[in-house]
């Protein structure tokens, strides 16, 4: 009897932890999730608390109702990992050994890294929708705005869903719209990077919408404090530049889990762990695999990646299992859809080697890449019942494979698609 | 791809004038792209951020992060902006002759 042991019961721990159990024998392998709360989060859900368009309590349901019968759901949290010993040390004080071990706790987010969020709690107008406690008392906030200036700041990379506070801002001009005060509000999206993303084709395209939409973008501003003594607010940037504001949206810096700053040769110097960026495996043991946000890949930190990661992760541990080599197949691959207000979304997918380029997906006929359409934001909603239902149970979606596809996407010659997969891509989709 | 002289010898450069082989940077070289960078006098803590930017390049295949040397270079965040201050991570990269640092995505 093998003993695979996941940490963490989000969106790639659950999907991990359902596709193992399909494919091992219950006599072969026990499967166990652990995580230290039984709250699972649809996150791309958090974006529309604050607009009223979703509420916490529909966007959350039980851990371990996610996992297939035969999968032990424990309730507690971790206080490290011993790689030398094959153990994980819980904080109740019990010690659970492994032959292979799947990180899967995600990203946390660290506001007391940043002066003026350190002092225990959020100060007066300043907010944040990477909660589900933040989003709803920023849907209060916003609810009593009458107008005034609105700054949107992502602190520092890496982030949870980078397109999300573009999403923010692109919403927040629509509900002003729809509340008939556009007019007195002031938008401002504030980014520590060059564009309004991280990527040249998509920084283009979504720095014209958010100037469409009469969003001012601030970029290199690398916010050190934010400064809530007098009124309005500012945040203050390392070289000194200031921003007013009167209601602040903060995405906070992020990290890994705690216990991985504890755990020897686990992780990086902000907790994610360092693992190979097409195997997934650790560089700490061969037999610890991380997946997700908890990784310290240079591939988005979004479900989509996380999903496409979990095939190749999956096939992987099976193979170690088996004593064979691994498949060096993850791509980087992401794929997200971004909501811009009024029923529409436009769609982007890229990779490591690959940036977002217009055209369809998955193919010529499909969804328009990088192009506002109504059919992408159906996309985006019924995605919520896909990721309930179809994502985390571990089913494929018929036609959509982990490696990225370059068919119907513009502009990318033969020679550009090799480059990907050079990678070591060997699933065809 | 452009280039750029420094200390008297031909190195290769990136369109915004990181090195593109860090092995053709010698220590010489960065008093002279410090100057460009509005870093007339470079001093024994600036050095010591050099010496880490390229440690950490050798290790990890990129530069740190602004966040990440505020957490490993032994100097503070403030201190690095006082150092360098049109931006730490981008500017002392290109003074210690390694790739524009990838950030993060």
């Amino acid at each position: 009897m093998r003993r695979i042991l996941i940490l963490g019961g989000g969106t790639g721990g659950t999907l991990v932890a359902n596709r193992l159990r399909r494919a091992l024998p219950g006599d072969e392998a026990e499967i166990t999730v652990v995580d230290q709360d039984d709250r699972h989060v649809y996150q791309p859900g958090l974006l529309f608390v604050p607009f009223g368009l979703a509420d916490p309590d529909e966007i959350t349901r039980p851990r371990h109702r996610q996992l297939h019968p035969g999968i032990t759901f424990r309730c507690a949290g971790i206080q490290r990992v011993d790689v030398g010993a094959e153990t994980v040390l819980l904080d109740d004080g019990t010690a659970i050994g492994y032959d292979v071990l799947v990180i899967a706790t995600g990203a946390r987010l660290v506001p007391e890294e940043t002066e003026g969020l350190n002092a225990g709690g959020w100060p007066d107008g300043v907010h944040t929708f990477y909660t589900p406690a933040g989003a709803a008392s920023l849907r209060d906030a916003l609810a009593r705005f009458d107008g005034g200036r609105i700054a949107v700041n992502v602190i520092d990379m890496p982030i949870k869903c980078p397109v999300a506070p573009l999403e923010f801002c692109f919403l927040a001009d629509w509900y002003f719209q729809e509340r008939e005060i556009r007019d007195r509000v002031e938008l401002t999206y504030v980014t520590p990077l060059d564009g309004a993303f991280t990527r040249p084709v998509a920084s283009a395209k979504l720095a014209g919408l958010l100037a469409d939409k009469g969003v001012e973008l601030i970029t290199e501003f690398n916010t050190g404090s934010i400064d809530t003594t007098g009124s309005p607010g500012r945040l203050v940037s390392w070289d000194e530049r200031e921003v007013p504001f009167d209601l602040a949206v903060v995405i906070p810096l992020h990290g890994g889990a705690q216990y991985v700053t504890r755990s020897q040769g686990l992780g990086d110097e902000l907790g994610f762990i360092t693992v190979d960026q097409h195997t997934l495996q650790s560089a700490a043991a061969p037999n610890v695999f991380a997946i997700g946000d908890a990784t310290g890949v240079p591939a988005s930190k979004a479900g989509s990646v996380t999903h496409f990661e979990g095939e190749v992760l999956v096939e992987n541990i099976l193979r170690f299992l088996a004593g064979k080599l691994l498949d060096a197949s993850f791509d980087g691959h992401a794929n997200c859809f971004i909501e811009t207000g009024f029923g529409k979304a436009l769609l982007i997918d890229f990779n490591y080697d690959t940036e977002p380029v217009t055209g369809h997906y998955p193919a010529p006929v499909g969804l328009p890449l990088l192009k506002q359409s109504r059919l992408n934001h159906l996309g985006k909603l019924m995605f919520q019942s896909f990721y309930w239902h179809g994502l985390l149970p571990g089913r494929d979606i018929p036609g959509i494979g982990s490696a990225m596809p370059m068919r119907g996407k513009s502009g990318l010659a033969d020679g550009r698609a090799s480059t990907t997969t050079a990678a070591g891509s060997k699933r065809a989709s | 791809m452009p280039t750029a002289t420094y200390a008297g010898h031909e190195v290769l450069v990136s369109d915004d004038g990181f090195f593109t082989d860090p092995g053709q940077w010698t220590e010489d070289m960065a008093p002279q792209i410090a100057k460009g960078e509005g870093i007339d006098h470079l001093t024994e803590q600036h050095w010591q951020v050099i010496k880490f930017m390229r440690h950490e390049y050798e290790d990890k295949g990129t530069g740190p992060t602004v966040r990440v040397l505020g957490k490993t270079s032994g100097v503070s965040i403030k201190e690095l902006y006082q150092l360098f201050p049109k931006g730490p991570a981008k500017v002392a990269a290109k003074v210690a002759g390694i790739p524009k640092p990838r950030g993060c995505i």
